[in-house]
Order: C-alpha cells, then structure tokens, then sequence
C-alpha cells in the first residue's frame, strides 16, 4: 500500500504555472528558510542538517552533513552545485530548476552560509536551455531583491552566485570531473587520493559539490527543523526523496515520495504514481537507480525505496531514476545501448574504460544484429571482470573513477538472468524482438 | 580586431571577471562565440585562447571533449534525438531514422540547404516525454513522427518559432551584475564570525 | 626510547613480502623500483606529475584497510603498507590493461621505428596474450601526421598516455599539443597552423612509450638492436646535458637524454638532440662540397699554395704552423694570439693554452669572442650550481634569454619557479620565457645594468637616474620594493643568473651590475649563462687573457703548473676583439682560430673584414668547412664532438666525461693531439699517448682539478661528472628510468676507448672530491670601474643584440633538419615606436648607425622595451646570403651602445 501522505519538500510550488517567479516565491514561503538561517549560527545551521540525516541525493547518498564537516579550514573555500543531470532516465533536478529555481538559489544561500563560503558556483547541464534561463533571471531577481549580494537580507553575510553552463559531457557530473569543466578544461575526472573536494577542490581549495535536489531540501529543513525531516523516511534515509520514473509504465514523471514508506511495487503500479504497465505485460526487469545500477527483477518488486534496502539486494538507489523494462524488450539491446552511452561518454582518461566500453559495444553490437558467437558471452564477462574485479557490488575497479566499474552493472546484470535470450541472439543469428 | 562582434566581446569579457581564475570562462565564453556562426571558427578559438590566457591548441584540445561545443559548421537547426534507454523503449531509434527521413539527412550530418543537422543524442533528462527531441537544446516535445514533422514544416518554411534561437545560443537571459560581494568586506565578517564563534565556544 | 633520526624520513613497507625501506612521499612505483622490483607503466614518467591513467602499474596495496587494487605511480608508499605486485589479481589486472591498450593498437612493429625498444611489445612478449580476442575493426587514422618540422605523429599508435601533451604544457610551458576529443576517439593534435614547433619538441619523441612520436630525423634510420651506443655530455651549449649517442652502419642516428639529477633530469633541446647530423654531414659521396659549404666535413690538412688551399700532410701543415711559432717565440711573442676554444674539450684547451701561453709565450688567448664576460670576474665570483640556482629562494636573471642561450637551464628554472620553489627577478632588456613566470620585472635598457643593480642596492640616485631617461622608468617603486624584499639581507639563498643581456652594449655593464651586487648581498652566488659549449672549461684552463690554468693570474702561476711550463707569459694579452683589431692593423702576426669563426661569432662586422684584409696567417683548426676559409692560409682538420673523447665542464664547472662514438673521418685529428704535435715541434717533451694522459696531467697540474682523474672520472659515483671547488662527494641518481631512456638499459654504458689501459697507480678507483682553487682572481670583484652609457637622443632607438638558438651557427647550419628552422632578421620594435614611425609589422625599415645603413623588415613586440630595437645576433635576412649579419653591421664593438635610426623606406 503506498504511502503518500508526507508533504510536498521539494515539489511543493511545482503545481503553479509561475512557480518560478520570484513573486510567486515569495507568496509561498520563499527565502523564510534562508531568513532563518541567517538568525542562527552556522554551526547550528550545520547541525540542523546533521539532524536531518539528509543523504546526498547526486547518486552517491553520502550525508550532506558529514561532507560538509569535513570541509578544510581555509579562508578561501567553494561551494559547487551540481546540476549535470546527466544520468540517463534521471530527471528530477531538470524539474526542479526549470520549475523552482529560486528554492534551489536558497538552498545553496544556507548551505554557503552555513559552511561561510562566500562565492559558489551552480554548475547546469548545457542542454537544459530553458532552466538555464530560468535560474539566471531567478539569480537576477535574487541580486535585485538582496537575497544574494553584499550583507544579503541585511545580515552581515556577503557571497556571490554564479550559474554556470556545462557543455555536453555525461562525465562532468562526476564532482571531480565537474571542477575540472569549471576550472575551463577538459572533464577528466581528478585521481584519488584525496577522496574528497574538502580537502583540494575547486582551484586547489577546499570546496563542497552537492546536488540540485540535495541543496532544495535546505530550505524546508531549515524551517521546519532537522528532526521533522528525519521523522519522515527511516534512518538513515529520511525525509523524501524524487523518483524519475520512466520507460514502460504508464505515468512516467517525477515522483516525491517518503523514503522506504513505500517499495518500487508502489511507485510503479499505484494508480496514482506509475499507473502499472501499458501494454498490460509483465516486468521483465528494472533499473533502479540510474543504468550504472546493477537490474532488478519482478521478484525485487517488493523492496523498500530505501537507500540500505537497495544496497542490500546488490544494487543501489543511485540518482532515484527507475526504468521499467516490460516482456516486450530485448534485453541485448537495452545492454548494447546502455554500454554505447559508456563508451560515448568514457572521458578517455583510463585504458580499461576507454578501450573496455568500445570494445564491449562492438561485441554486443555484432550479438544483436547477429554476428554473435557463444564464446561472446564468457568474453564479454571477462572483459567487464578485467574493469571491475570480481563483478561483485559495490564494485571493485580498475579506473580512476566509477564510470569504469558501472560500465559491466548492464552486461552482467543481462548474462546473468537472460543468458538463454543472447544464445538465442547468436542460434538465430539476430534479434527476433525487433 | 576581434573574431567577436563588439558586443560578444563585451559579454565574454564580463565573464572572465566572474570568475577567480580567467580559464573558467572558457566555456561560456565558448557558447556565446558560438552563437555567432553556430560553430567555433579558428579564429574564434584564437580569440577565446587570448581572453582566457592559454594556447589556442587548448581551447581546441578542450571544445573537443564536449558534446555541444562545435569546430565543424551546422545547419540552422540542430536537431537532437534521443536514443538512450527510457527514449529507445519508447522508439527513439525509430524517431530518429523519422528525423533522418524528414530533413534528408543522416545523423552526424547537415542537410544540403544547410536547414538542418541531426544528431543522436545521449539522454536528454526528459524521460517522460519520449522519444525525446530538441531543436537549438530547447525541449520541442513532439513524440509523435506527425508532431515533428509539423514542426519541421513551420521551420523550413522561415517562421521563427520564439522558442527555438538560433543554433549555438544556449541562454537568452544575462547576467544582470557583476560579482558584488568585495573581498575586504568578506574578510572583515569572516573574523567577525570567528571571534564570535570563539567567543561561543570557550 | 629515543627517537629515530631517519623515521621522519623513511618509511617501511612490504614488497612482495620483503621489507624495505623507502622515502616519505615517495611513489609505490619508485619504491619498489629502489628496492630492484620493477612495475610496469606507461603514463608514469619519473621527472613529471603523476597522473595516473594508463592504469598498467595496478598492483595490490593494503594499507590497514585491506588489499585493493591501486595505481602504484600515484600512491605514496605509507608506513607499513604491504604492496603485492605478483599476484593472480595483479597478473589478471595488468594483462587486462594491456589487452585492452592492444584493442587499438596497430600491429605494424616490422616497420616501427620503436619496434625492438618498445615497452609495450616488450611487456605483450613477457606477460601478454598469445593471441588476441578482439576480432573487430580497429580505430583507424591516417598515417602520420607533422605536428612540425621535426615531429611525427602517428595517432593509430598512440596509447593516449598523455607524457606527450604534459610535457609540452608541464615541462617546456609551451601547451602546443594536446588531447583533442573524448573517449576512445582522443587523438593528439595541434591547432592548425599553429605547429609544435617547441625547441624541446625531441623530448616527446624520446618519453612517448610507443612508435606514435618520430622523430624526422631518425625515422627509418635504423632498427634499435643495430644500434650501438656510449654515454656522453652535450657541447650543443655550456649546459652539459649528460645525453646517450647512438649510431648505426657507421653514422650517428640519435641522441637520447640521460636522467643526470644535478644537469638535464633527462631532458635536452632540439638543437642538441638533432644537431648530429652535422657531425654525419651531408656529403653525398658523389661531388666534392665547396670548403666554404659549412657542411663540408675537413678530411686532409690544407695549406694556401699560389692563392689556393691545397691538401697536404700533417707534417708540412704542422711545420708550417710550427715555424710561425718558433719565429714568434724567439722575435715577439706578442704577435701570436688564439682565438676560440669553447669547441675544444678540456684536454684540447689545456694543450692549447700550454703552447701558446707556456711555450710561446703569449697571452693572448681568449675563448670568448666578445659575446661573454671578463673571464676573472666570472671565475671569481662565487659560483652557484644549477640545482642551487633550481632550488634558490630568489634568482635574479640578469642575462640574454635563458630558452635560446641555454634550453635546458632554461627548463629546470621554468620548472622550479612555475613549482613555487623559487621567485625570479627577471633584469632582461626584453621578456624572455622566463619573464612570464617571475616574480618581479625590472628591465634594465641597454647600458643601465650597474643602475638597476645600484638601484636594488638601495641606492635612490640611482633610481633617479632611470627615471630620467627619455622613456622614463621602466619599472615601478613597488616591483622594486618587492625585489628588495626577494633578496633579503645579505643575499643568502640568492642566485645570480648571469650573462650578456646584449652583445650590443658594452660587457662592462653586466660586469659591473655583478660587481654591485656581490658587494651588496655578499652571500648571493653566481651561475655564469655563457653560452658556447665548453667555455668554462676553456677559462679554466686559462683560455682569457691575464689568467692561467687553475684561476690564477699571470702573476701567481702554482707551483705544479710552473715546474711543467717552461714559461709564463709576462704581460697581458689580448682579448678576441683586440686581435682582431691588431691583426688587422699588423700588429699581430698570427692568428690561430681554434673552431671559432669571427664571421658568424663576432658582433662586429667591420672589425672583422679589417682583420681579414690583413696579410697576416691566419690558421683554421676546425671540424666544418665555412666562409673564413676563403681566408686561411693553414687549414688543421679537427675531430669534433662524438668523434673525441676527453672531458668537458659545464657553466656550474662540473666536469664530465665525453664518449668518443665515432671515428673522425679522414686524417681529422683530436685537438689536443694537433697541439701536442705543435708543441713537439717546439721541443716539448710532453708524454702524452691518449687523451687520458691529457686528463691525468690536468690533475696534476691544475689548481682545483686534483683528483679528477681519468680513472677516477670512469667511476659509476662520477657518471654526472664532479662539480669543481664542491666538497661534497659526488652522487649519481639511482636507476635509470627504462622508459624515460629505451634502449639505454641493453646497450653498453661507456665506449671510452681511448680510457682503457692508463690507470694510474697512485689515483685508486675513489671518487674525486676537488679541492677549492686559490682565491688570486679576487681583486677582480672589487675593481668596479664606472661605466657610462651616453643618453639616448630624441631620434633614435638603442640596439639590444640577443641570441636565437636557430641562427646560423656551425650545428645548425650542418644539421639539414634544423638548417631549415633558422630564423631570419628582422628588428623587434616596442609597438608604442612602431606606431610612432609610421609603421606596421611586415614594412620594410632603414636602420642607420654609425657604421652602417641597412634594410630590415619590422615587427611590433610588446616585449621590447620603449626606445630599443632588438635584433639577433648571427641570422640573415630571408633569401640573403649567410655571410651577410645585420646586427654586426650595425654594431661599432668599440662603443659602450650602439644606437640606430629607424625610418621607412
Ligand atoms: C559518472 C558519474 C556521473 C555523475 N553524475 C552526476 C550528476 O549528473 N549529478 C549529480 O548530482 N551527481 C552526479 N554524480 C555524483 C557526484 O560525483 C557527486 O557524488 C554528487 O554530485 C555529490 O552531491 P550529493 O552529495 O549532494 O549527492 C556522478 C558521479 C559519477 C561517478
Ligand atoms: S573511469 Fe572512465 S570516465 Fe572515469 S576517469 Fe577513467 S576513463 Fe574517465
Ligand atoms: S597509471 Fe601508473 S604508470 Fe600509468
């Protein structure tokens, strides 16, 4: 039985058709949080957010709170926002900044309070045209009305704000790689050590990346208190999250749901949120949080929307994109393309990415359009063995970053369950889907 | 003389100061000379090399790692199809061969009255509205090969639809001011902030 | 328990189970290297960043956390870290990534120039796939592309490393080339029209892991297992990068830097790397070049009969010489004199000097040739080593511009202050490559050297003074505020950079600014930026006039040096320009050019016709034909480098050994052996059978040269060479990196033939450690005569004569690869005067001084100062003949400045 009683936290103006306005903003509650904020001390806006348990809502779900404790002491310091979105099926922080661009300008105006960083970037994917325009006039309206800016709303706190524009490049959301787009070269992801922006960021400082939907949870946290957010969900996943449902379902959309309170059953079937499948058909398999997510199946229906509750099925909740994938699909093909997107969007940086994506998509490619052979299929998995180790999850890797690992999560994921469908592929030389 | 029309040059400029370090405008200053001839010419990758002081074969070595940053010409209108997992269970593979079908041109190319290039696209972040189109990267929506095919109709027939710009003009909004916030005022409240702050905790 | 003193400093760590001990911060990779165990890599270059992409060097390493899989170039090796590199998982991981490197690769080692010494068919061979799984199409590009004149790309090949690119950008400052698309489409590439026309370029060829990069002038030139090789040091400059000469079928075909700590840290210049080919020459073998072609190898001694020079023996050339010198020997001394002897390696300047100044009697000898500095001054000063002035808290650049002059000293201080080790205070009359990354700019115009030094001394008349110029200051109070602040108290930590910052102005300026400031900051030390290739070893074997071998003055000869010279010269000699000038007028009889050629290296072309008209005898020792010989009365054909062993000492005066790879052709002979069969003639009983006996009796003989003797010299601890008046015992940095040098590992280290058999008892095989020289040249640092420069009138402009490491000199010219990279005149122009004078860059000017009136394109550059004109010294006009040198047209040796009217045609 779903569970939708919880409030609205980040899609709260959404319904309005100038909900983002400044006007319309400010007539539902717009800046109260950051006003607040501003009365308080940071230490105790950043204990707010400790209280709120508020998970990273990027993909990765590390607490906001503890990444931002772990900010190096520095009198220069970033704070970076990401709004790459560029995840496939992922399609929640495109709404919120078409859609509510000033909440997410309040939220980052707490989160650099609270962390006393006075100049931060809102990093936005290229291609999102319009929400580019949206937030720069909603940034304009914010300098005009004194929310940013010197002594923003007659506090004694002063920072800049600045939207910046990516390029086209699905690794550029990626933090690291995102800092070196923003430094103005190319999106190569930075090598670990160290683990973190804290500690060497953004021009060398220490800087914070958090995403869109994290930073417009803020305000509502602020206002309405650490501990009534962390009441909603279970812990460690509370409040509410944005799912992006898509592929065959018959509602596709963003959903705000309650963490945990309801299972992908429910997201996907409720009348009122996925709708069920329109052909009438069955799962075949899902993806639960974006395509580097290992697939689930029917029997994972019944798992909790939570964070733990998907990791514990070998999986993860990722950037909270579900695809749903009916009996109608081939699942060689989902593979394929999902690994072309890899081998398109591999920065280049590491040999077992760079060379292992091209290498995958041609194998899968000749299997769909039936050039297969059988001994593909142990090929393919050694291959994906030899990015990440032991194909276990989370993954072991090869690489710099998780792009190289996420690659094998499609492959694996479709031999393992649908290794009948790819012999069929190689038997009858070709996909009888089609 | 300046590769850009005086008043890009103007806009670029008001970029590098945005910015602690000049390199960061790269980018944007990228989308902006690329409105002017949808695609960056060599001399405009000069003159980006000269505002954000590196070499030009860095400009170029890094236009190239991005989807949207052009070094070949383009059609007046880029016409990006989805073909990604949500888009291609959708039929996005159909909807673009459509596309193909429609401005006479393959993907990765331009159509000979220069109307149109086509291009696949990786995911769009539109995924439910597919197949996912976009004309100039604004959201068209049209799902349907007879949307589409309307649309392009209106195009190559001259309207100017107001929601699709010229090719390579990414925001129509600028920014309004500069940066404000003075580092001497900023200095001055961060050690107000730590005295107090110190004051709080012994 | 009391606390370790080295455990600040070290760290243990575990090593395929063995424990080892490595240095703090230090990458797994080197450590376990130290330690014998070897990883592979390919992106991990030892002399820049780590980046860590290639990923073949994964191994295993558990640091408290248990294993995981790590790149060993980008860890640091932590206090009881355990590093596994042989186990399955490391096996399967590095055989992934090389299968996956192969994926794309094509397979067309049969005709790749890196086929045989190619670290990625070695490591297919050791640990690869017997046969491949990747049966689709491979990545395809067109055959090689020119990323420049010198450099091949061939892109199928390219394993995207990324050493390349971050050489060009990290090392050489000069981001020319760089990664161009995403993903498996990453290709190298340079914007068009805009080649990698780097003078390191080389360097890329020689780091690239596999054949992507070639090198024009070696591609197909042979296959590596033909090649032989032997250790070396480069005399292309006075930096004395240690280097690897390979040749192949009886030619020179490559040079490959050596990972020398203390010099190159394995880098070299263009002009070094590919300037052999004037060593193989280009004679055809099927017509004679002209003597006059500097192409021309000389084979046969030559003596002018009737006009012409015709070939001899050795024996009537040299009898000839030795007449002239016996003659003067017993007449006048004086009326002999020698020029040049940078060419020369130790053994060859010692002799030299020994004849002329020890047997003969004259001192007129000098090495320098009115481009350098007042030998006592520099021998005097304290001298600074490259890695000091690389690891200096300030260096003051008070010289011509370090990239053209000496490329390599060039990059280890790009280096040390791009890595914020160091601040530089940039006193160049123009920016140089090194302006864009110091720290303060305080341009000194032609002339006011001693001014800025007063000035940084805290002299306010001084500052005065330059504000007064009719262009006014060319720096502001604050930027020299801020270098006073750089140079502290008494100089401590200070290097001083110094050279000629124009051949055009008097050498007194500079010499008289260093004096300044050695009174001022006493602690500073000084780095001499003399340019040509064993100068400062010629000055240490006394190749100037007034001194003697070991840094004395003619007056206080040591003793050993004495009992050996019959003679010593009783009065001062004459410099370079002041023979020129007596030869001209007759006063000087003889003039022996010791690989000099006034023509090319003399600023002033009047000087040097007048001393060519001369009737005097003019004898030639050199390697290359050239225009001079239309003049020589004696033609002595002379081995050049690679064709000699011996020694050689670099501007830091760290001596080092040279590898003879070679054969000189023809009857060519060593330098020292022309001298000693002079000196034979003269009744000399030397004993010399090898060059080594030469180094052996320099060691004994020469003040600060004791214990640096041949033998001890071919010891692994002085494989760097050993810096002179250094105490500290030399070292040399551990293992060559395979992959920074290929090849180097298999081929045989040392050729020194001409070494072998003449060790001698008493020298054991103990490192040398030499002993500080006496201080007698001292009084030069205090003998600061004011030197004035005349104020510029309201017409004319000042000249600044700099040097362009493509001009026309020897290597150049004979080496057809970079013969064809030569630059041309033109005069540089602030664009402030050029705007003034109706002018554009491109236009065609009158210059006009007092000597002579010619025309030269212009070009505007922001990097001249105001009031000045730059031109190079040593470069013809485009299309002109290569005799024809504007800058020594143009200059009047004999005046402090030199100034020209600029005006269009
Ligand atoms: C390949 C790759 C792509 C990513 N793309 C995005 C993205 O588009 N948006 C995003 O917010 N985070 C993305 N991330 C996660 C970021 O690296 C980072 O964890 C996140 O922005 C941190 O914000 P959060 O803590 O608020 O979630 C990506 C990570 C990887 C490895
Ligand atoms: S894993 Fe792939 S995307 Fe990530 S840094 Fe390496 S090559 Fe780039
Ligand atoms: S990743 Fe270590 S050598 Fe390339």
């Amino acid at each position: 039985m779903s569970q939708l009683t919880a409030p609205k936290i980040v899609t709260s103006r959404i319904g309005f058709d100038d909900s983002f306005t400044l006007d319309r903003f400010l007539a539902t509650g717009g800046y109260e949080g950051l006003r607040k904020a501003l009365t308080m001390s940071p230490s105790e806006v950043c204990a707010q957010v400790d209280a709120a348990s508020l998970l990273g809502r990027g993909g990765a779900g590390f607490p906001a709170g503890r990444k931002w404790s772990m900010l190096r002491k520095n009198d220069v310091s970033y704070l970076v926002i990401n709004g790459d979105e560029s995840e496939p099926a992922t399609f929640k922080d495109h709404l919120l900044i078409e859609r509510d661009p000033h909440q997410l300008i309040e939220g980052v105006l707490i989160a650099a309070y609270a962390l006393q960083v006075n100049q931060a970037f809102i990093f936005i994917r290229g291609e999102f045209a319009l929400g580019l325009e949206r937030l720069q006039s909603a940034l304009n309206d914010a300098y005009a009305y004194g929310a940013v800016g010197t002594k923003i709303l007659n506090s004694s706190f002063s920072i800049d704000l600045v939207v910046h524009p990516g390029a086209g490049a699905y690794i550029c959301g990626e933090e690291t790689s995102l800092l070196e787009s923003l430094e103005g070269k190319r999106g190569f992801p930075r090598i670990k050590p160290p683990f973190f922006p804290a500690a060497i960021g953004l021009y060398g400082e220490p800087t914070v990346v958090n995403n869109v939907e994290t930073m417009s949870n803020l305000p509502w946290i602020i206002s309405n208190g650490g501990d009534a957010f962390a009441a909603l969900g279970e812990t460690p996943s509370t409040g509410t999250r944005l799912f992006a449902l898509a592929g065959h379902v018959r509602n596709p959309g963003v959903y705000e749901l309650e963490m945990v309170k309801n299972t992908f059953r429910d997201l996907i079937f409720d009348p009122a949120l996925g709708g069920g499948i329109p052909s009438g058909g069955r799962v075949k398999a899902f993806i639960p949080g974006g395509v580097s997510a290992p697939w689930f199946y029917e029997e994972d229906l019944d798992t909790p929307l939570g964070q733990g509750q998907v990791a514990d099925k070998g999986s993860m909740l990722g950037s909270g994109s579900v695809v749903v994938m009916d009996d109608s699909t081939c699942m060689v093909r989902a593979a394929w393309r999902i690994t072309r997107f890899f081998s398109r969007e591999s920065c280049g940086q590491c040999t077992p990415c760079r060379e292992g994506s091209g290498w995958l998509e041609r194998i899968l490619y000749r299997l769909e359009h039936g050039e297969g052979r059988v001994e593909d299929l142990d090929l393919l998995l050694d291959l994906c063995d030899n990015i990440a180790p032991g194909l276990s999850w989370p993954p072991q890797q090869t690489t710099i970053c998780v792009l190289g690992p996420s690659i094998p999560s499609s492959i694996h994921s479709a031999i393992s369950h649908f290794r009948d469908e790819f012999l069929a592929h190689v038997k009858e030389g070709g996909c009888s889907y089609a | 003389m300046s590769a850009l029309t005086p008043d890009r040059r103007t806009r670029a400029e008001h970029l590098v100061a945005l910015y602690p370090e000049k390199r960061s405008a790269l980018i944007p200053i990228c989308h902006i000379a690329q409105e002017q001839e949808g695609h960056l010419t060599d001399e405009l990758m000069i003159e980006v090399a000269e505002l954000v002081g590196v070499t030009p074969a860095e400009v170029q070595g890094t236009v190239s790692f991005y989807d949207m940053l052009r070094i070949e010409p383009v059609g007046k209108y880029v016409v990006s199809v989805c073909t990604n997992i949500a888009c291609l269970l959708a039929g996005g593979e159909e909807m673009l061969e459509h596309v193909e079908k429609t401005t006479g041109t393959r993907r990765g190319g331009t159509s000979s009255d220069g109307m149109f290039t086509v291009e696949e696209a990786e995911c769009l972040a539109d995924c439910d509205v597919v197949p996912c189109v976009q004309i100039n990267n604004r959201f068209v929506r049209t799902t349907t090969p007879e949307t589409f095919d309307a649309l392009a109709a209106r195009l190559r027939s001259g309207e100017t639809v107001t929601d699709i710009p010229t090719s390579g003009i990414v925001s129509r909004v600028e920014r309004s001011v500069g940066l404000v916030a003075d580092p001497e005022v900023v200095a001055q409240e961060r050690s107000a902030l730590r005295a107090s702050d110190q004051k709080a905790t012994s | 328990m009391p606390e370790q003193p080295e455990s600040s400093t070290t760290v243990s760590i575990t090593i395929d189970g063995r424990e080892v001990v490595a240095k703090k911060g230090e990458m797994v990779i080197a450590a376990a290297e130290n330690a014998g165990t070897y990883i592979p890599r390919f992106c991990y270059h030892p002399r820049m960043k780590p980046v860590g992409v290639c990923r073949m060097c994964l191994v295993e390493v558990d640091s408290g956390r248990g294993p995981t899989l790590q790149p060993a170039c980008f860890i640091e090796a932590t206090d009881q870290m355990t590093v596994v590199t042989d186990s399955e998982k490391v096996k399967k991981a590095q055989d992934g990534v090389l299968e996956f490197l192969l994926a794309n690769h094509p397979l067309d080692c049969p005709v790749c120039d890196k086929g045989g010494e190619c670290p990625l068919q070695d490591q297919t061979l050791a640990h690869g796939p017997g046969e491949t799984r990747f049966i689709e199409e491979k990545r395809h590009f067109e055959k090689p592309i020119a990323l420049s004149e010198l450099v091949l790309l061939d892109r199928e090949r390219c394993i995207q490393c990324s050493r390349c690119t971050r050489f060009a950008e990290e090392v050489a400052g000069e981001a020319l080339i760089d990664f161009l698309g995403r993903g498996d489409q990453v290709e190298v590439a340079m914007f068009p029209d805009e080649p990698f026309s780097s003078y390191f370029s080389g360097n890329t060829v020689q780091i690239c892991p596999v054949g992507a990069l070639t090198a024009t002038p070696y591609r197909f030139a042979a296959r590596p297992w033909d090649l032989e090789q032997v250790e070396t040091t480069c005399t292309g400059c006075a930096v004395g990068c240690r280097v690897a000469v390979q040749s192949s079928s009886g030619r020179l075909t490559r040079l490959l830097g050596v990972d020398a700590d203390p010099v190159n840290h394995s880098w070299m210049c263009d002009k070094g790397r590919f300037g052999f080919e004037a060593v193989n020459g280009v004679d055809d073998g099927n017509e004679e070049l002209a003597l006059t072609d500097p192409t021309r190898r000389l084979t046969e001694p030559m003596v002018r009969k009737n006009g012409t020079l015709v070939p001899v023996s050795w024996s009537e050339a040299l009898s000839a010489v030795a007449s002239q010198l016996k003659d003067a020997k017993e007449k006048d001394p004086q009326s002999v004199g020698a020029i040049g002897g940078a060419q020369l390696t130790n053994e060859g300047a010692f002799t030299w000097t020994s004849l002329i100044k020890g047997i003969v009697g004259s001192d007129s000898v000098d090495a320098q040739l009115g481009d350098g500095l007042d030998a006592q001054l520099v021998l005097a000063l304290p001298r600074a080593t490259i890695d000091e002035a690389a690891n200096a808290c300030t260096v003051i650049l008070l010289s011509g511009d370090l990239r053209e002059e000496l490329p390599v000293l060039f990059l280890r201080l790009r280096h040390s202050a791009v890595e914020a080790k160091n601040s530089l205070i940039d006193l160049g009359p123009r920016t140089s490559a090194l302006s864009a990354v110091a720290k303060v700019r305080l341009p000194a115009r032609p002339g006011e050297a001693p001014l800025v030094a007063r000035a940084l001394a805290g002299d306010v008349a001084a500052v005065t003074q330059l504000k007064g110029h009719r262009e006014g200051h060319t720096f502001g109070d604050e930027d020299l505020a801020s270098a006073q602040h750089l140079l502290g108290e008494d100089g401590s930590g200070v290097v001083v950079v110094i050279g000629r910052t124009s051949v055009a102005e008097d050498a007194a300026f500079v010499e008289s600014a260093a004096r300044i400031l050695h009174q001022r900051y006493p602690n500073a030390k000084f780095l001499p930026a003399l340019r040509r290739g064993n100068v400062m070893g010629a000055l240490e074997m006394g190749m100037a006039p007034g001194i003697l071998p070991g840094e004395t003055s003619l007056a206080q000869p040591g003793a050993a040096l004495r009992s050996w010279w019959p003679l010593v010269p009783g009065i001062q000699g004459k410099t370079a320009l002041e023979q020129l000038a007596a030869f001209g007028d007759g006063s000087q009889e003889v003039l022996l050019l010791l690989g000099a050629d006034p023509l090319a290296d003399v600023a002033d072309g009047a000087l040097v016709e007048r001393a060519l008209r001369s009737s005097g005898s003019l004898v030639c020792v050199s390697g290359h034909g050239g225009a001079i010989l239309e003049r020589a009365d004696v033609v002595l054909p002379a081995a050049v480098v690679h064709e000699r062993a011996g020694t050689t000492t670099n501007i830091e005066g760290r001596v080092s050994r040279l590898g003879q790879k070679m054969v000189a052709p023809g009857l060519a002979w060593s330098d020292w052996m022309i001298a000693a069969e002079l000196a034979a003639a003269l009744g000399a009983q030397w004993e010399f059978t090898a060059v080594g006996d030469v180094t052996d009796q320099i060691a004994a003989v020469v003040q600060g040269f004791s214990g640096i003797s041949s033998n001890a010299l071919a010891q692994p601890a002085t494989r760097d060479g050993v810096v002179l008046g250094s105490t500290a015992a030399p070292t040399t940095a551990g293992l060559l990196d395979p992959m920074a040098t290929p090849g180097m590992v298999s081929a045989e280290e040392f050729g020194l033939g001409s070494y072998a058999g003449i060790v001698r008892g008493e020298e054991q095989a103990q490192a040398p450690t030499s002993g500080a020289g006496a201080p007698s040249l001292t009084t030069s640092l205090s003998s600061g005569e004011n030197v004035i420069s005349p104020a510029l009138d309201n017409y004319s402009l000042r000249i600044v004569g700099t040097h362009t490491l493509y001009d026309n000199g020897a290597n150049i010219v004979g080496s057809p690869s970079l013969s064809a990279l030569r630059k041309v005149a033109v005069a540089m122009v602030n664009p402030y005067d050029l705007d003034r004078l109706g002018l554009a860059t491109g236009d065609k000017a009158k210059l006009r001084s007092g000597r002579a009136t010619i025309i030269l394109p212009v070009e505007a550059d922001a990097g001249v100062l105001r009031g000045t004109v730059v031109l190079n010294a040593n470069v013809t006009v485009h299309g002109a003949e290569r005799r024809e040198n504007p800058l020594a047209s143009l200059v009047d040796s004999s005046l402090p400045v030199n100034d020209v009217v600029l005006e269009s045609l």
